[in-house]
């Protein structure tokens, strides 16, 4: 990769925002609990990336909103990665200063090609292919998913083709697997207990009998499913070194310091919580905690002490409020009272907003509210009214 | 009435006549997206269910502690313990579930050797898919065949996993031919595959990816597992202010000199409060058109359950009640 600062000539935009955060990193990792707003957040963030510095921008995502995909062009690409036409932009009256490109991580795909660049021979990688574990593994073993997203992630940043790389992290259990997920499978692979239970199978000495963890293993699962586990597994050990020196280089490669992290959440009590707990471990763990995305925030009207005080006027002397206007009193005045109730009934959910944000501990270098949009997020334009407030 | 051929019908019908009423069922699996509330409608749900003299167990698959503080209980561990009058919760733990199995099914008597076979059965199961789940399902479908409880309540994994869930004994049962496993799977499946007693609830909020997700989720629920979709709930759906007529009336209360006259009358500025109304009139609409979508999308005969946004400070059991009763009015109970 050529010096980054050359086509990014406002990479010396201030800190304390996301434009000098995003201008500042090569790695953008967006994550949080589900369902509030993580995909859309950081396509936003890329697409901001593009329009304020330039370069060449990836927005590597799990599963945008159908309409989103579609409006962007993004329907139906797999894992090859694909540039987002200029007109996208031209068409939302903007003018991007780069290329902006998008992935959609495909989890099959991505462990076939991983199994193509690390087993040894073809014949291996028939076996591995062909295998019915391993096709159970690939296709619905749900953490995988996490770590074939870093591991995408390492393989296209050491490419060096991309500037930015903006990550939708998978949605998970917890929003922390996806770190753990390299070590994990690095343990998983290297484990004395897995060279024990295959041992037998190894060296072909299938006197299972003898041994009574077989015993009770071969009453539970049978033989042929134990067989298939051990074929696995002894085909998949052959690219062991190779994946646990991916682990360790992807676990380098997120506490670099070029890489940085983007909490997003919603203002309500268990995203929060999770967000929280989060933000707290990446601190903890030396990871660099970029920002703080509060998304779906109440306007600050709702929380406005006179606003209020006129909504319980309003309430109180509907019909006397509605007297004075050129429409029928009445229906006016019921009117009137059903505003003021909406109002006053927001104004709750918009103070436990506010409790909630003020007892948030974490201090990232960048905290946004993006306040509650009247429609969905489903364009570009849409995007950059979401990037604008960032 | 003709049934249409299976191909022909919208997803989310498990074929047969209308699904029965939820609080018929043994075992109820509630899911949906992240965030959507999945936790507060399975609590719902089991407060709704003891009001009505059932002895229930409501079982929080991934642990977070959620499900105790909506009864404002002390955190659930494997041994289910009674939160409320009438409920009992726990909290799954794959590896208890097992040992309780091996204790149950294999009389492996000694502690000390299932340390070991624990850690080694953590080992096939991260590397098997499907054994964690099978542990998970198996406990569930265990509690309703004993009859331990008039009704199971699942707060189930997320969207995304469920159907990983769903299946796993019929995918247990596909990679593995014989053995004690075996025929475990075999009765597991007659009671998930039984709609007068398994259902499972989908929760979902009026919103464009929720609802996407749901109308995915129905599809694959029909197509890859053998269980029933039995409602849909939709959570936190916002209440309508005006009619038409009185919308005209808004409209024409906008104008700036009628806010001017109405400010003067209240004596303060009413525009914050008038563009707070605007936002809920166009939150609703928005909201509108998603469940439209998720109503024409799925089958009809999939019940859909609304449930209005809950304008409270905090949630514990106070939120439990209402949520209760709003689903009780819904299922008409």
């Amino acid at each position: 990769m050529t010096a980054r600062s050359d086509p990014r000539p406002d990479a010396a935009a201030p800190a304390g925002s996301l434009d000098g955060l995003l201008a500042a990193k090569e790695i953008v990792i967006a994550c949080g609990p589900g369902g509030v707003g993580k995909t859309t957040t950081a396509a936003a963030a890329a697409a901001m990336a593009v329009c304020q510095q330039g370069g060449r921008v990836l927005v590597l995502t799990v599963d945008p909103a159908r309409r989103l995909a579609d409006a962007l062009g993004l329907s139906g690409i797999g894992n090859q990665e694909r540039r987002i036409d200029d007109e996208v932009f031209r068409q939302a009256g903007a003018v991007p200063r780069g290329e902006l490109w998008a992935a959609m991580l495909d989890t099959k795909e991505s462990w076939d090609a991983l199994v193509r660049r690390h087993a040894p021979d073809e014949r291996t990688r028939d076996h591995i292919l062909a295998n019915p574990l391993y096709r159970n593994i690939s296709a619905r073993f749900v953490q995988s998913h996490d770590y074939i997203a870093m591991e995408r992630l390492y393989e296209i940043h050491s490419r060096g083709a991309f500037d930015l790389i903006v990550v939708d992290t998978p949605p998970s259990r917890n929003a922390l697997d996806f770190l753990d997920a390299p070590q994990r499978m690095a343990d998983f692979f290297s484990s004395r207990l897995l060279r024990w239970l295959i041992a037998p199978y190894r060296s072909r000495l299938l006197n299972m009998a003898s041994k009574p963890f077989y015993q009770v293993a071969d009453r539970i699962l049978g033989t042929q499913f134990l067989a298939d586990i051990a074929e696995f597994f002894i085909l998949f050990q052959s690219m062991y070194d190779g994946f646990v020196e991916r682990a360790g280089a992807v676990a380098r490669l997120l506490s670099d310091r070029r890489t940085t992290f983007l909490v997003v959440s919603t203002l309500e009590a268990a995203p929060m919580r999770e967000a929280e707990f989060f933000a707290r471990e990446l601190v903890e763990r030396r990871l660099h905690l970029g920002a703080i995305v509060l998304n779906k925030v109440l306007p600050a009207y709702f929380g406005d002490p006179s606003a209020i005080r006129v909504a319980q006027a309003m309430r109180d002397g509907s019909a006397d409020a509605a007297g004075s206007l050129p429409v029928d009193p009445a229906q006016a005045a019921r009117v009137v009272r059903e505003v003021a109730d909406s109002f006053l009934n927001f104004s709750v959910v918009a103070r436990r907003e506010q409790e909630q944000r003020a007892e948030l501990s974490s201090a990232p270098e960048v905290l946004a509210a993006v306040p509650f949009f009247d429609e969905d997020i489903f364009d570009m334009a849409g995007l950059l009214r979401l990037a604008a407030l960032l | 009435v003709t049934v249409p051929a299976a191909a022909d019908r919208p997803p989310g019908a498990g074929g047969g006549p209308d699904p029965p009423h939820l609080l018929d069922l043994s075992l109820v699996f509630i899911t949906g997206k992240g965030g959507v509330g999945k936790t507060t409608v399975a609590a719902a749900l089991a407060q709704l269910a003891a009001a009505g003299g059932k002895r229930v167990l409501v079982c929080e698959v991934d642990a977070k502690g959620d499900l105790a503080s909506l009864f404002e209980a002390a955190p659930t561990g494997f041994a289910a313990r009674v939160v409320a009058p009438g409920i009992f919760a726990m909290s799954m733990d794959t590896e208890a579930s097992l040992r309780e199995y091996l204790k149950l099914h294999l009389r492996i008597p000694v502690a000390g050797r299932i340390g070991p076979l624990a850690r080694a059965f953590d080992f096939v199961a991260t590397a098997a898919p499907g054994v964690r789940e099978i542990l998970t399902v198996g406990k569930l479908c265990y509690e309703v065949r004993e009859g331990h409880y008039d009704l199971v309540v699942v707060d189930a994994p997320a969207t995304g996993h469920i159907v990983g869930h769903l299946s796993a004994p019929q995918a247990i049962n596909d990679l593995v031919k014989v053995g004690l496993i075996r025929t475990q799977t075999d009765w597991m499946l007659e009671i998930l595959s039984d709609p007068g007693r398994t259902g499972l609830v989908a929760v979902t909020t009026p919103e464009e990816m929720p609802v996407a997700e749901t109308l995915e989720l129905a599809g694959r629920i029909q197509r890859e597992t053998t269980v029933r979709l039995s409602a849909v709930v939709v959570n936190r759906v916002l209440p309508e202010l005006f009619g038409r007529r009185e919308e005209e009336v808004f409209e024409a209360l906008r104008d700036p000199d009628a806010e001017a006259i109405l400010s003067a009358a209240v004596g303060g500025d009413v525009r914050p409060v008038m563009e707070g109304a605007r936002l809920a009139v166009t939150m609703r609409r928005t909201r509108a058109a998603h469940l439209d979508r998720l109503r024409s999308g799925l089958d009809p005969s999939v019940p859909l359950l609304l449930l209005p946004y809950l304008f409270t400070r905090t949630h514990g059991l106070r939120t439990t009640r209402q949520v209760a009763a709003s689903l009780g009015e819904e299922l008409g109970a």
